[in-house]
């Protein structure tokens, strides 16, 4: 449902001030929204000034300095620091993308670092992600074939045929497209949304697998599928530079063509 | 932990609040919006057609009240909502066949449809206060 604002629990409050150590003369402010599911209290944004001559680039490396010299408590998934996991994603300065691979120059002002938008947050900058992985599970994301391998192992397929995974396979399911879309924000739990739906096409266009009649039929559906309404916003945010908004465009098209 | 907390509900993380929306997807807004608009504005046609049909008082009535500065103002909202929907909507179907999904051409796209919108209900503008 269309819900323009937050819910009661759900408000930011402000919350604390850590300065800068004495003598920091680069410094960045970084407003950080903060969730502990241990208080009954709303989540609020904490402000850390960061002494920036002592601090890597990217913003990951300003919340690592901040959870490792300025409070522990502060809570973030992460892992490969180099945009190959997807764990870091989350809504940067208004944007969606992984902390890791956005530089913390591209900030005017004080950096505003909140959860991926529209979830269920568990805690801090780490957002509940089971119905995403749901609806994951929910367009079978493995090879299906009902053909017996060929005697020599493996199904093989032509440069041509492989070339048509290229912008599908890349995608590390970070969410940062599906939470960016208003569409996946009114009609998430039953939207797939474009992270979803791009995996779907990733299976689709796969000439090896033989169940496409079958995951169309899964996909033609009002709202798993036809929630999508072009706006954008998935392509426009996408840190790994794939076209979840093109690849929904292509499943539509194939529906198009399988109805003759 | 001596004693398991009560699960509280989770809170939503901001959605609306913090996600500043590139043009592209105010423009999907906008053609939400004047899609709306255009419909409600539809009765006028009706009211125009209608008071033709129901004689010259009703028709002065009409014309008196589209002839007001308030009339115009709402025709002027007319024609650009009815010249926006049909540009953004040349570009829907752009899209539908799988056209102008990169970055660059949303971007470009942005910007015709605007231009667009602006030079169509100049000229037609133009074209009705002719003397």
């Amino acid at each position: 449902m269309v819900e323009f604002t937050l819910p009661k629990n759900s408000k930011p409050t402000k919350g604390k001030s850590y300065p800068a150590p004495a003598g920091a003369k680069n410094v960045k402010r970084f407003d950080v929204y903060r969730y502990d599911p241990d208080t009954d209290a709303n989540p609020h944004i904490d402000s850390y000034d960061v002494d920036m001559d002592t601090c890597g680039p990217m913003v990951l490396d300003a919340l690592l300095k901040i959870k490792d010299e300025m409070d522990q408590t502060l809570t973030l998934r992460r892992s490969c620091r180099e945009g190959i996991c997807g764990s870091c994603s989350m809504n940067i300065d208004g944007g969606n993308t992984l902390a890791c691979l956005k530089p913390i120059e591209d900030c005017k002002g004080a950096v505003k670092v909140y959860p991926l938008p529209h979830m269920p947050v568990i805690k801090d900058l780490v957002p509940d992600l089971t119905h995403v992985y749901a609806q994951y599970t929910s367009i079978e994301p493995w090879m299906k074939t009902d053909t017996p391998p060929p005697s020599s192992g493996e199904r093989l397929q032509s440069p041509e045929e492989r070339e048509k995974l290229d912008g599908l396979w890349e995608c590390i399911l970070c969410f940062c497209c599906s939470t960016s879309c208003p569409s996946y924000w009114w009609n998430g739990d039953r939207y797939l949304g474009p992270a979803i739906l791009l995996q779907a096409a990733r299976w689709i266009n796969d000439s090896r697998d033989e169940a496409t009649g079958e995951r169309l039929d899964n996909l033609e559906d009002p709202f798993r599928l036809y929630r999508c309404h072009t706006i954008m916003n998935c392509t426009n945010t996408c840190p790994k530079g794939l076209n979840p908004a093109k690849a929904i465009a292509d499943i539509k098209m194939k529906l198009v063509e399988r109805a003759g | 932990m001596t004693q398991a907390a009560k699960p509280a509900a989770r809170p939503l993380s901001p959605h609306l609040q913090v996600y500043r929306l590139p043009l592209a997807a105010w423009m999907s807004i906008t053609h939400r919006i004047t899609g709306i608009g255009l419909t409600i504005g539809t009765l006028l046609l009706v009211w125009w057609i209608g008071a033709a049909a129901m004689g010259p008082e009703a028709y002065a009535q009409f014309t008196g009240f589209i002839g007001s500065p308030l009339g115009y103002l709402i025709l002027l909202g007319f024609s650009v909502a009815l010249f926006y929907h049909l540009c953004n909507g040349i570009r829907h179907l752009f899209w539908d066949v799988g056209m102008n999904f990169e970055i660059a051409q949303t971007k470009r796209g942005n910007l015709l449809v605007l231009v667009g919108t602006i030079l169509l209900t100049a000229v037609s503008w133009v074209l009705a206060l002719r003397p």
